[in-house]
C-alpha cells in the first residue's frame, strides 16, 4: 500500500470481479502490444516523508540565500503573514478553474476584487483575471495591438527590461508579426525616433517604466503622436509603483501590462509570478484571457461568473484571439491580499520608504568617487550606475559578505557593458545598507 | 458563513490599516522630491481594513468554494488528484522560495539540481530526450513545442509546412496553440469508434504538413489504437508528432509517449504530477523533445558539467518565452512527488486511475448512454441519460451532484456529442467514494424521470443557486468601479 492510493487488495478484486475482469493488464487490451512499457522507470526508489525533509535539507544547503539589493523585474519585498495563512486554504489551493459558480464564488470574488485593483492601479476600465507572467503579458498586449488595427508591426522601446524584449520577440517572429525599435537617449525612450518610425503599418507602441534601468520615463506627447498615427500605446509598468507614479490611463495607454511579484510575492527563483493586463471597454473583445463580471443568481442574490468566453480558445479554438487556458488564479489571490493588507496608505510608504533606502545608497555610492551616473533621470526604487570597480571584484566582494546586488547590465547582453544595477526595497535596513558601502569603499 | 456577502471594499473605513512597516530609515529623502508631472494624481480605490478583516474577508469566501479536500471532484480532463502536503512544505522553503534568478549558478546548486533532475526524470517517464521546465501552462507548452516543430522546419529550408493536423476531439487550445504560432489547423473528424480516421488522415497529408496533434487516450478517454500506424503515416510525409500531455494520467506506468513515435510534447504537471491548480493556475507545462529536436528547446536551459549545474543560452534555441524558470516552485512540487513515489509506485498511477474510470462506466452504463463501447483509459464520456424522453440535460444532472457535495464532472466536452459528461476519477480515490458518486449518479437518473423539477431547479444548497450570464455579458460590470457607477445609476 501507498498512502496517495487506497485501493486495498480485496477492494481491487471487487472492482475486477465487477468488470469482469481478472487483472487490470486486460483494460490496456487496446495498448499495442509493441508500446507497452514493462520495466521500472529509471527513477530513484519511493523516499518516506522524513527521508524527504533530509533530501531537501541537503539541497538547500547548497542555495545560498543573499540580501538581496536586485531587482531587474523581481523585487524583494515584504510580504505579510496573511498571504501564506489564507493562500495555502485549500479551497483556494485545489480548486479548479471556476466553470461551476455556484461553489466557486470564493475564486470568482477574489478575481473580480483583484480585476477592481488592477483597475484602479492602472485607471484602465478592464483587467483580466491575469496572465503568466509579465513578459508574456506584453506579448500578448502586443497581439492585442495587431488585431486592434489589423496592423502587423509594433515599435519597442530599447529600454524594455531585455527579458521582455526576448519573450515578445519570440512570440511575434513565431506569429509571423513584425517589429522595430526606438532607440534611446540619455537612458530614456527617444522621442524623436519614435516620431520618424510611426507609419501606418505600426500596431502598437509599447514602453516601460520604471525602464531597464529604473528611470521613471516620462511620456509626454507620446499619446497624441501615436493615437494620431491609429496606434495603440502600450505601457509595462511595475505595478507597485503605480501606487505613487502616474497611472497608464494618466500617460494616456490604451493597453497597460507587466508583473505583479512586487505585490506580496516571493522572488521564487523567478516563478510563479502573475503578469496583469488592463485595457478600455472598447478593446475587451481582443482581449486575451479570463475575465470576471458581476451578475446575481436567480434568487437575486450577488454572484461573480467568468464572462465573455466567447473570445476564449474553448469556444472559438482557431480563431481565438490568444490560446491561453488557464490564469494566474493563486497569485492573483497573492496580490488581491497583498494589496488588501496595504490599502492605499501601505502600498505609498513601501513605495517612499523604498525611495528612500535607494536614495540613501545612490548617494553614498557616487560619493565614493568609485560610481557615477551616467542618466542623471528620476528613479524610484531601482538605479544604474558606472563604476571605475571591475565588475567580477564587485560582485565576489558582495557575494561574500552575503548580498546579491550591483548586477552587471551586460548579462543581458554587450550593449549594456559597464552598467551596474542596484535596488533597494522597504525591506533594507540602514545597516545593511552602510555595511554595502563600506565593503565596494574597501575595493578598486 | 456561507451568507456573508461583502466584497473588500465594502469593508473599508478610512484610516485603518492591515500592515506593519519598518519605521523611516532615511527621512532626508521623500517621494515628492520627483516631480509631480511623474506622479499619479487619480485617487486610488483601495480597501483600508485591519489585518483581522483581511482575514475574516477571504476566510469567509474561501467557504463559498470547492476543493479537492472537499469532496469528490471528477472533472474530466482535468486530473483533480489529491495535492499533497508535503509538496507544499518542501515549496515553502525559504532556501528556494528567496533565491533570485540571476544569482550566480555557484549560490543556486539545490535549485538547479531540482530542475535538473526533474527534467531527467520526465525524459525517462516520457521515453524523450530533453525536457524545458519554463513553459508556464499546458496552453504555453503546445506554443512552445509547435514553435520546435516549426523551427525544425525552417531550420531544414522547408517554409511551406505550416499545417498541423488536429482531430475534431481535441481540446480548443490545441488549434488555438497553432494559430498563435503563425501556422493553420486542420481538422480531421473521427470515426464511428471515436478514434482518429485512418483514411481522413491520409487525406489531408501532404508536403505542406508541419506535424500532426494528438491526445492519447483521447478526450473521450479512449487509447488511439491505431497509434503505430498514425504516427508512421505522418512521419513518412515528414511530419512531426506532437502529444498533448492532457491525458498522460492514464498511461503512468505503462506507454511512455516517446516510444508511441511521439516527438514533441508536454506535460501538465498540475495534472499528472499533482501539484495544485490553484482556482485556475499557476501551473507549469513542461515540453519535451527527441535528441534531434533538443537545440530548439527555449532559453535558459539548465545544463550539467560533472557535478555542477550552470545556466546556458544557446544561439540555436528557439527563443526564450519566460522570463527565468518558468513556474519554478511548482516543478519543485512535481519533483517532490515523483521522490515521494518513487519508481515503485509511479507505474502504478494509470493502472489505477483507469480501474477506477472502468469501474464507473461500467456501473452507470444502465441509466447513461456510454457512446463508444468498450474499455475507457482514465476518464469516461457519457452522452447524457439513456432515457431520451425527460426534459434532463446534462447540465441540470451536473448542477444537481453539487447538492450532493460532489463538484461536478466536465460537460458539453469533447464536442462531438450533444450532451457529454466527462468523468475522471484519478487513482487518488477509494471504492468507497466511488460508490458513492455512482449512488448518487444513479439516484439523479431515476429523479430525471420521477421529479424532473428538482434537476431543474438544482442546486438549491450551494452558496448561490444558477446564475444570470446574459446579464453579466451585457451589462460588463468588470471591477468595483464598474459596480458602484452601476448602483448609482440604478438608483
Amino acid at each position: 500500500m501507498f498512502k496517495y492510493f487506497p485501493h486495498t487488495k480485496a477492494d481491487i478484486d471487487a472492482m475486477l470481479k465487477s468488470l469482469n475482469i481478472s487483472s487490470i493488464d486486460e483494460l490496456f487490451k487496446d495498448v499495442p502490444e509493441s508500446v507497452i512499457f514493462n520495466s521500472d522507470y529509471d527513477v530513484p526508489s519511493y523516499m518516506s516523508e522524513s527521508e524527504l525533509r533530509t533530501h531537501f535539507a541537503e539541497l538547500s544547503k547548497k542555495n545560498q540565500e543573499l540580501t538581496l539589493f536586485s531587482g531587474l523585474g523581481l523585487y524583494d519585498h515584504y510580504q505579510p503573514a496573511v498571504i501564506d495563512a489564507l493562500t495555502s486554504r485549500e479551497e483556494f489551493m485545489t480548486s479548479y478553474t471556476p466553470y461551476q459558480p455556484e461553489i466557486s464564488q470564493g475564486t470568482l470574488q477574489y478575481i473580480f476584487e483583484y480585476q477592481s485593483m488592477i483597475q484602479t492601479l492602472t485607471g484602465l476600465e478592464v483587467s483580466n483575471a491575469s496572465m503568466y507572467d509579465g513578459a508574456t503579458a506584453t506579448a500578448e498586449a502586443c497581439f492585442m495591438a495587431c488585431a486592434v488595427t489589423r496592423r502587423n508591426k509594433v515599435l519597442l522601446s530599447s529600454t524594455l527590461n531585455p527579458n521582455t524584449i526576448n519573450v515578445i520577440k519570440t512570440y511575434l517572429k513565431y506569429k509571423e508579426l513584425d517589429w522595430d525599435f526606438i532607440v534611446e537617449k540619455d537612458g530614456v525612450v527617444d522621442i524623436e525616433d519614435l516620431k520618424n518610425k510611426l507609419n501606418k503599418d505600426i500596431a502598437g507602441v509599447i514602453v516601460q517604466k520604471p525602464n531597464i534601468y529604473g528611470i521613471v520615463e516620462n511620456y509626454e506627447g507620446f499619446s497624441e503622436l501615436i493615437k494620431a498615427n491609429k496606434s495603440l500605446f502600450v505601457v509595462n509598468a511595475d505595478i507597485s509603483t503605480l501606487g505613487v507614479l502616474k497611472s497608464p490611463k494618466e500617460e494616456g495607454a490604451d493597453i497597460a501590462c507587466g508583473d505583479c511579484q512586487s505585490l506580496g510575492m516571493p522572488v521564487a527563483f523567478g516563478g510563479p509570478t502573475l503578469g496583469y493586463l488592463a485595457t478600455q471597454k472598447e478593446y475587451v473583445r481582443k482581449m486575451p484571457g479570463r475575465i470576471c463580471g458581476y451578475t446575481h443568481d436567480l434568487e437575486g442574490k450577488r454572484a461573480f461568473v467568468l464572462t465573455l468566453q466567447a473570445r476564449e480558445q474553448h469556444i472559438r479554438r482557431s480563431k481565438a484571439n490568444s490560446n491561453i487556458c488557464s490564469n494566474q488564479s493563486l497569485m492573483a489571490l497573492f496580490a488581491t491580499i497583498y494589496l488588501s493588507t496595504m490599502g492605499k496608505n501601505g502600498l505609498k510608504q513601501v513605495n517612499n520608504l523604498s525611495y528612500q533606502g535607494a536614495h540613501y545608497l545612490y548617494e553614498k555610492l557616487v560619493a565614493t568617487g568609485k560610481f557615477f551616473d551616467p542618466f542623471q533621470k528620476p528613479f524610484l526604487k531601482e538605479f544604474t550606475l558606472k563604476t571605475s570597480i571591475a565588475k567580477e571584484t564587485l560582485q565576489t566582494a558582495l557575494l561574500e559578505n552575503g548580498i546579491f546586488g550591483g548586477v552587471g547590465l551586460d548579462i543581458f547582453g554587450e550593449r549594456y557593458e559597464g552598467l551596474i544595477n542596484f535596488s533597494v526595497t522597504e525591506k533594507r535596513t540602514k545597516a545593511e545598507i552602510d555595511n554595502l558601502v563600506k565593503i565596494v569603499e574597501g575595493l578598486s | 458563513m456561507i451568507n456573508y456577502n461583502k466584497m473588500i471594499f465594502e469593508l473599508s473605513n478610512p484610516g485603518r490599516i492591515g500592515y506593519s512597516l519598518p519605521r523611516e530609515r532615511f527621512p532626508e529623502y521623500n517621494i515628492g522630491q520627483i516631480e509631480t508631472q511623474y506622479l499619479r494624481k487619480d485617487e486610488l480605490l483601495l480597501p483600508e481594513v485591519s489585518e483581522l478583516d483581511v482575514l475574516r474577508h477571504f476566510t469567509n469566501i474561501s467557504n463559498k468554494n470547492f476543493g479537492v479536500e472537499n469532496g469528490f471532484y471528477p472533472l474530466g480532463s482535468c486530473t483533480m488528484k489529491y495535492n499533497p502536503k508535503i509538496n507544499e512544505e518542501m515549496a515553502g522553503l525559504k532556501a528556494f522560495r528567496n533565491l533570485h534568478p540571476l544569482q550566480p549558478a555557484s549560490t543556486t546548486q539545490g535549485a538547479l539540481e531540482v530542475y535538473y533532475n526533474l527534467q531527467q526524470y520526465l525524459s525517462e517517464i516520457s521515453g524523450l530526450h530533453e525536457f524545458s521546465l519554463n513553459p508556464y501552462a499546458g496552453a504555453h507548452g503546445e506554443l512552445v513545442g509547435l514553435m520546435v516543430i516549426k523551427a525544425y522546419h525552417e531550420d531544414r529550408g522547408d517554409f511551406k509546412r505550416k499545417k498541423i493536423i488536429i482531430p475534431d476531439s481535441a481540446h480548443g487550445t490545441n488549434p488555438a496553440s497553432t494559430t498563435v504560432c503563425g501556422m493553420e489547423a486542420v481538422e480531421i473528424v473521427s470515426n464511428e469508434r471515436g478514434r482518429v480516421d485512418l483514411e481522413s488522415l491520409k487525406a489531408v497529408l501532404s508536403d505542406e504538413i508541419a506535424g500532426m496533434m494528438l491526445t492519447n487516450p483521447n478526450t473521450l478517454g479512449i487509447f488511439e489504437n491505431d497509434i503505430c500506424e498514425i504516427t508512421k503515416l505522418v512521419h513518412e510525409a515528414g511530419g512531426l508528432m506532437y502529444y498533448d500531455g492532457a491525458n498522460l494520467n492514464a498511461l503512468l506506468g505503462k506507454v511512455r509517449p516517446g516510444d508511441m513515435g511521439f516527438d514533441v510534447m508536454h506535460i501538465n504537471l498540475h495534472k499528472t504530477f499533482s501539484t495544485p491548480h490553484g482556482g485556475g493556475g499557476p501551473g507549469s507545462g513542461p515540453v519535451g523533445v527527441t535528441e534531434e529536436l533538443a537545440k530548439y528547446l527555449p532559453n535558459p536551459k539548465i545544463k550539467k558539467h560533472e557535478d555542477y549545474y550552470y545556466v546556458e543560452n544557446s544561439k540555436d534555441a528557439l527563443g526564450q518565452i519566460s522570463s527565468y524558470f518558468g513556474n519554478y516552485l511548482v516543478a519543485l512540487r512535481a519533483y517532490t512527488y515523483i521522490r515521494t513515489l518513487g519508481k515503485e509506485n509511479l507505474r502504478l498511477v494509470g493502472p489505477y486511475a483507469t480501474l477506477n474510470a472502468n469501474y464507473i462506466s461500467n456501473a452507470l452504463k444502465t441509466a447513461y448512454e456510454l457512446p463508444i463501447a468498450g474499455y475507457c483509459m482514465h476518464e469516461v464520456v457519457f452522452n447524457g441519460l439513456i432515457n431520451k424522453e425527460t426534459e434532463v440535460k446534462t447540465l441540470d444532472i451536473a448542477k444537481r451532484l453539487l447538492d450532493f457535495g460532489m463538484h461536478a464532472p466536465t460537460i458539453y466536452f469533447p464536442l462531438l456529442f450533444p450532451q457529454s459528461i466527462m468523468i475522471e476519477p484519478t487513482e487518488t480515490e477509494s471504492k468507497e467514494t466511488i460508490d458513492d458518486f455512482i449512488n448518487v449518479m444513479h439516484k439523479i437518473a431515476i429523479e430525471a424521470k420521477e421529479q424532473p423539477e428538482i434537476l431543474k431547479q438544482a442546486p438549491t444548497t450551494t452558496p448561490i443557486r444558477r446564475t444570470d450570464e446574459v446579464f453579466a455579458a451585457k451589462m460588463m460590470i468588470f471591477s468595483y468601479k464598474d459596480y458602484l457607477e452601476y448602483i448609482n445609476n440604478r438608483g
